[in-house]
C-alpha cells in the first residue's frame, strides 16, 4: 500500500492530488488554488481539500498484486525438539551478543562456549531446529565459522532454504555440499569424468574428496588420469587428499610422484608413501637409517651409537629427504632425522637385539645424539600412529623429565597421545597432572576424550585445589578452567560443592584471591550444572528408562 | 491462591527485563549456581543470590498481583526488575527442581510478601469502599476544565495560523527551516497544554529529511493536524463519539468509562517504543468471546520497563474497561481473575483485500488512525524486489509490509516459520502497509512473537 492506491475507484481522480501537493510545495501566494471555497482563506482552503483528500486516498487503500512466491521449503522429518530444549537454545542464542573477552568473567556460565556442545548432542539426538530459532542461529554461525557444520547439520533443509533470500547468510550456500548442486555418485562413471575433466577446482577437490571416502582406488585413477597435466600447486592439493584411504595400492601412483618436478609434490609423496610400513621406499629408508644406528657393546652397558649420514646422494633426495638445513642446524644431523622418520619402526627391535620399544628408548645413546633420535622416533610414531612406541616414548608421566624440556616437546607429546586409547591417554595425563600440576598441562588436556575420565577429572579438581591453595590467582589457570567447565563429566559437580567456600585469606595468598578462586569454582559448577541439564532436556522424549541412563551419562560431544 | 498457575516460558521471563543489559545480565543467573535458599509456593519465589559481595542477596518475586509481577532484592541496582530477580524467574521457568515448592517462605521473604499482599489488600478495600476518588470540589474541577479547554483552544488557533503561513510560503521553506521552526511550535503546544498537537508537530519536523516523496507526506499530516485543530474549534459540533476521539488525539485526559467486559484475553503482542524520556509498552489483546481486539498502554520512566507485562500466546481472564472514542481500540485492564493460561485458540483471520476493507472503515470512526489491528490468516511472506509482503496463498493479492518491519530481526523470524507455506499473523495494517507482530504456523504450534 505504502501510501500509494494500487487501484480501487476513489472519486478523486490522482491528478488533483497531485495538483495539491504542489501547490503546498510553492506556497498559495505564488499559486492560489483552482477553486477554492469561497470566504476561505486560500491555505486554510487548501488544507481543508488536502485533509479530505488524505483520509480518502487512505481509506481506499487496497491490497496490491502478490510477487512470485517463493518455493516452499523442503519437508524435514526429523522430529522437533522438547519443550524445554527449544528454550535452553534460545537462552544460548540470546547469549551471543555478548563475547566473554571485556573484563572478568564472573561466576555465571559462558553460554556461547556451550552451543556447539548443545549442537552436537542435538544433531546426535537427531531433531529438527525449531524454525523461528534458524534466524539466529545462522547468525551464530555467521559470526563463528567453526560452529558452522554443526549449525547447518541441526538448521537441516529449512535453513538452507532461509540461507538463500539473505545474503547475509551466503555462507551456508556456500557450505552446502558441492556448493549447492550434489556431487555424482561413484557408480555414474560418466557424470564423475565430466565433472573432473570441467569442473572447477574447488568441485574437483570435493569429488576427489568424495571418492577417496568411499571408494579409494577410483579417486587415485581418476587422478593418474589427468596427472601429467595438472599444475604443480593443484597436483599437491589433489595429492595431498590421498591421505584418506590411504594404502598399499596407492604404492605404484606415489612411488612414480617421487619423481615429480614439483619439490613439494615429492616431499608429500615421501611422507604418504613411509606413512606405508611395507612401502618399498620405507624399506629403503630402513636400510639407510640403520646404518647410522647401532649398538654398541664394547662399554659396560650396551648403549645406542649414531654415525650420522656423510652426504645425502640423489636416492635420498628422491625418496623425500630434503637436503638443506634450515639456518642453525647441522647438514648431518638433519639428515638423520628425516632417515629415522621415514623409517618403518618395526626394524629397530631387529637392529638393536631383539629390543621392544620400551627397551631400545631405555637404551643410553652416546655423544649427545638422544635428542636428536628419540625426537626423530616420535615423528614416526606419530606418522605410524604406533601406540606401542608412542607409549615408550612418552615414557611414565610422573618421571621427572617429563615436565621440564627434555628430549619430547609438550606438543609432540600431545601428537603421541593421540596414538593412544581414550582411557590409557587419560590416565597418563592425569598421572602427568598429578606431578607437575597443570602449568603444561592445557595442550594434553586438548587431546583427551570428552568428558574427561574420572580419574582425570579428580586430577584437574585436585590440581585446582592446590593452586588456590598455593595462593595464586585463578586467572593464571583460566586456560584449563575454561576446559574444565566444557569438559569435566557434570557428574564431578558434587565433587566440587566443598570448593564453593571462599577460604579464610592467608598471609602469604595474594589478595583477594580466595574470593575469585570461589567466584572460579561457581562458574565451573553452574556450568557442570547447566551441562547436565542440557542433556536431559534433549533427552526428554525418551522413555523413562532410558532417560534415567542418558541423564547418568555425559554428553557425549566435544565443546 | 496456592498455586502459581502457568509456568512461565523464558521468553516471557526475558520480556520483563528492562532493557538488553539486564536481559543478559538476567540469562546469566538463570543457572542453579549461584543461588541458594530457592523455593517457591504460594504464588511467590524467593532465592538467595551468590553475588560480589560477601553477604548473597536475597531476591522475592511475588507473581499473584494483576497487574504483573513484583519483585523486591537486596541487591544495589536501580534496574527493576534486576538481573537477580530475572535470574530467580528464568530459574524457575527454566528447570523443575531449581525451584523446590516449598510449604512456607522463609522469613526475610514472608515478611515482605506479608506486608505488600496487606497493603494489596488494604487498596482495594479502599477502591471498593466509594467512589473516593471522585474530586473534592466539582465546582473547581470543571472550572480548571473551561480554563484548560480555553488554553487549548488558544493552541489550536495558533497552530492553525503556523499552518496557514507555512502553506502560503510552500512547504519547500519547510526543508530548510529544518528542526527548529517544528521545535518550537511543539513546545508552545506543550505551553498550551495540548500533548497530543505537540506530539505530531514535532514528527513533522523529520518528514522533510525522510526521503522522496516527503512533500506529499508532509502535506498529508499537516492536513490531518488541521483536521485535528478543527475538529477541536468545532467539537460541539460533532457526534458525541468523534468528539471523544478528538479530545483523546489532543491528549487531554481521558478515563475508562465503559462496561467492565469479562472475557478470556488471548495477549497477541506486546512491543515497547521508546523515546529519550519515555518508554511506551502497547499490549493487544483478543477476547475469546467478545471478539474484539483491545489495546492496552504502559509507561514507564527513561531506563525503566513499564510495569505491565503479559506473556504473549497465554490468556487471561480479566475485566477490560474500554476508553472513549469512537473506533478507538484501548482499554484499561481491570481485575485479573486467574494468571495467564495457554490460550488453546487464535484469532480468527481475515484475507489482505478484508484487511484492507477493515482499515478503511476504521477511518471513518477514528480519520487519524494510522493503523488497525488485523489478524491474517493463510498468508505467505514473499520477497518482493528488496521488500517484503504478505500474499494470500488462496487469492492474488498481497499487502506490503512497513519499513519498520522490513528492518527488524522478527522478518526472518517469519519468514523462517513459514518456510513457504502459508501462517496465521497478528499485527497493524494501515497507510505504511503491515506491520507483523506475532506470528503462528501452519498446522499446530505455538506464537512466535515477531518484536
Amino acid at each position: 500500500m505504502n501510501g500509494a492506491p494500487t487501484g480501487g475507484d476513489t472519486t478523486a481522480p490522482e491528478g488533483s492530488w497531485e495538483e495539491l501537493v504542489t501547490t503546498a510545495l510553492l506556497g498559495t501566494d505564488r499559486r492560489p488554488p483552482a477553486g477554492a471555497a469561497p470566504g476561505r482563506a486560500a491555505p486554510v482552503a487548501l488544507l481543508d481539500a488536502a485533509a479530505v483528500a488524505t483520509v480518502r486516498r487512505r481509506a481506499g487503500l487496497r491490497p496490491a498484486r502478490a510477487a512470485r512466491r517463493p518455493e516452499r521449503a523442503p519437508a524435514d522429518p526429523r522430529p522437533p525438539l522438547p519443550a524445554r530444549a527449544a528454550h535452553r537454545l534460545s537462552t544460548l542464542l540470546a547469549d551471543r551478543s555478548g563475547g566473554g573477552s571485556g573484563g572478568r568473567r564472573g561466576s555465571s556460565p559462558d553460554l556461547m562456549e556451550l552451543l556447539p556442545q548443545w549442537l552436537a548432542a542435538a544433531n546426535a539426538q537427531g531433531y529438527a531446529a525449531p524454525p523461528q530459532a534458524l534466524p539466529a542461529l545462522l547468525d551464530a554461525a555467521r559470526g563463528r565459522t567453526d560452529l558452522r557444520p554443526a549449525a547447518l547439520a541441526f538448521g537441516g533443509p529449512r535453513a538452507l532454504w532461509l540461507a538463500r533470500l539473505n545474503p547475509d547468510w551466503r555462507f551456508a550456500v556456500r557450505a552446502a555440499p558441492g556448493g549447492g548442486a550434489t556431487l555424482p555418485g561413484p557408480e555414474d562413471t560418466e557424470a564423475v569424468h565430466r565433472l573432473w575433466q570441467e569442473g572447477l577446482f574447488a568441485e574437483r577437490a570435493a569429488l576427489l574428496g568424495a571418492l577417496r571416502a568411499r571408494t579409494p582406488a577410483l579417486g587415485r585413477e581418476l587422478l593418474a588420469s589427468t596427472w601429467a597435466t595438472e599444475r604443480a600447486e593443484d597436483r599437491l592439493m589433489f595429492l595431498d587428499s590421498l591421505r584418506a584411504g590411504l594404502s598399499q595400492a596407492d604404492e605404484p601412483f606415489l612411488e612414480q610422484a617421487l619423481g615429480d618436478r614439483s619439490r613439494n609434490v615429492r616431499a608429500t609423496a615421501a611422507e604418504l608413501l613411509s606413512a606405508l610400513p611395507g612401502s618399498a621406499l620405507a624399506a629403503r629408508m630402513a636400510v639407510r637409517a640403520t646404518a647410522c644406528v647401532a649398538l654398541d657393546r664394547t662399554g659396560d652397558a650396551p648403549a645406542i651409537v649414531v654415525e650420522a649420514p656423510l652426504e645425502c646422494d640423489g636416492g635420498m633426495e628422491r625418496d623425500g629427504v630434503v637436503a638443506a638445513p634450515p639456518t642453525g642446524r647441522g647438514e648431518r644431523s638433519w639428515w638423520l632425522g628425516q632417515l629415522v622418520e621415514a623409517a618403518p619402526l618395526g626394524t629397530w627391535p631387529g637392529r638393536l637385539g631383539g629390543r621392544t620399544a620400551e627397551e631400545i628408548v631405555a637404551l643410553p645413546v652416546a655423544d649427545g645424539w638422544q635428542g636428536e633420535l628419540h625426537a626423530a622416533w616420535c615423528r614416526a610414531a606419530v606418522r605410524q600412529r604406533d601406540a606401542a612406541w608412542s607409549r615408550a616414548l612418552l615414557g611414565s608421566p610422573s618421571a621427572p623429565e617429563a615436565g621440564g624440556p627434555g628430549a619430547v616437546s609438550l606438543a609432540e607429546r600431545a601428537k603421541l597421545l593421540a596414538a593412544l586409547e581414550p582411557a590409557e591417554r587419560a590416565a597418563w595425563v592425569a598421572g602427568f597432572i598429578a606431578t607437575h600440576g597443570l602449568s603444561e598441562a592445557f595442550q594434553l588436556l586438548g587431546v583427551c576424550a570428552v568428558p574427561w575420565a574420572p580419574s582425570l577429572g579428580q586430577a584437574v579438581v585436585d590440581a585446582l585445589n592446590i593452586a588456590r591453595d598455593a595462593g595464586s590467582y585463578p586467572w593464571s589457570f583460566s586456560g584449563v578452567m575454561g576446559l574444565a567447565e566444557r569438559c569435566l563429566d557434570p557428574a564431578d559437580a558434587v565433587r566440587l560443592e566443598a570448593l564453593l567456600a571462599i577460604p579464610d585469606e592467608r598471609e602469604d595468598a595474594a589478595p583477594g584471591a580466595g574470593g575469585y578462586w570461589a567466584e572460579a569454582f561457581q562458574r565451573l559448577v553452574t556450568t557442570l550444572r547447566l551441562r547436565a541439564a542440557m542433556t536431559r532436556e534433549l533427552a526428554a522424549s525418551a522413555p523413562p528408562a532410558e532417560q534415567a541412563e542418558a541423564a547418568a551419562q555425559p554428553p557425549d560431544a566435544a565443546g | 491462591m496456592t498455586e502459581q498457575g502457568v509456568r512461565w516460558t523464558a521468553d516471557q521471563v526475558l520480556a520483563l527485563a528492562p532493557d538488553a543489559a539486564s536481559r543478559k545480565a538476567g540469562s546469566k543467573l538463570g543457572a542453579a549456581g549461584p543461588w541458594s535458599g530457592t523455593g517457591s509456593g504460594e504464588g511467590a519465589l524467593w532465592g538467595q543470590c551468590k553475588g560480589s559481595g560477601s553477604r548473597p542477596y536475597q531476591t522475592v518475586v511475588d507473581l499473584t498481583d494483576a497487574a504483573g509481577p513484583a519483585y523486591r532484592c537486596s541487591c544495589p541496582s536501580r534496574k527493576f526488575p534486576c538481573k537477580h530477580a530475572l535470574g530467580l524467574l528464568l530459574l524457575w521457568a527454566g528447570d523443575d527442581g531449581a525451584v523446590p515448592a516449598a510449604a512456607q517462605p522463609p522469613d526475610w521473604a514472608g515478611r515482605w510478601l506479608a506486608d505488600r499482599r496487606g497493603r494489596a489488600e488494604a487498596k482495594k478495600a479502599r477502591a471498593e469502599g466509594g467512589p473516593a476518588a471522585a474530586p473534592a470540589d466539582p465546582e473547581a474541577a470543571r472550572r480548571r476544565a473551561e480554563r484548560r479547554a480555553e488554553r487549548v483552544t488558544a493552541g489550536a488557533s495558533e497552530l492553525e495560523q503556523r499552518l496557514s503561513d507555512l502553506l502560503r510560503g510552500g512547504l519547500a521553506t519547510a526543508e530548510q527551516a529544518g528542526y527548529g521552526l517544528w521545535d518550537e511550535t511543539a513546545a508552545r503546544m506543550v505551553d498550551a497544554q495540548a500533548p497530543g498537537l505537540a506530539a505530531r508537530v514535532r514528527e513533522l519536523g523529520a518528514i522533510p529529511a525522510s526521503g522522496p516523496g516527503w512533500p506529499a507526506r508532509l502535506l498529508e499530516e499537516c492536513a490531518l493536524l488541521h483536521l485535528l485543530d478543527q475538529g477541536w474549534l468545532r467539537r460541539d459540533r460533532l457526534p458525541e463519539g468523534l468528539a471523544a476521539t478528538v479530545r483523546s488525539r489532543l491528549g487531554l485526559p481521558v478515563t475508562p468509562d465503559g462496561p467492565p467486559v469479562r472475557d478470556r484475553w488471548l495477549v497477541l503482542a506486546q512491543y515497547d517504543t521508546a523515546d529519550p524520556k519515555l518508554t511506551t509498552r502497547r499490549i493487544w489483546l483478543h477476547g475469546a468471546e467478545s471478539g474484539g481486539t483491545r489495546l492496552l498502554l504502559s509507561y514507564g520512566a527513561a531506563g525503566r520497563a513499564p510495569e505491565l507485562s503479559l506473556p504473549v500466546g497465554l490468556a487471561l481472564d480479566a475485566e477490560l474497561t474500554a476508553y472513549p472514542g469512537s473506533g478507538r481500540s484501548r482499554a484499561a485492564l481491570g481485575e485479573r481473575f486467574a494468571p495467564p493460561a495457554p490460550a488453546g485458540f487464535r484469532p480468527p483471520g481475515l484475507n489482505t483485500a478484508q484487511a484492507a476493507e477493515r482499515y478503511g472503515e476504521a477511518l471513518r470512526e477514528d480519520p487519524w488512525l494510522d493503523a488497525v489491528p488485523v489478524t491474517l490468516d493463510r498468508v505467505i511472506p514473499v520477497p518482493d524486489g528488496d521488500r517484503w509482503q504478505l500474499a494470500d496463498a488462496d487469492t492474488d493479492t498481497a499487502l506490503p509490509l512497513s519499513r519498520a518491519a522490513r528492518s527488524r530481526p522478527g522478518l526472518w523470524r517469519l519468514v523462517a516459520l513459514s518456510g513457504g507455506a502459508p501462517v496465521t499473523v497478528f499485527g497493524e495494517c494501515g497507510h505504511r502497509g503491515f506491520t507483523p507482530l506475532t506470528a503462528w504456523p501452519e498446522g499446530a504450534g505455538e506464537a512466535v512473537p515477531l518484536c
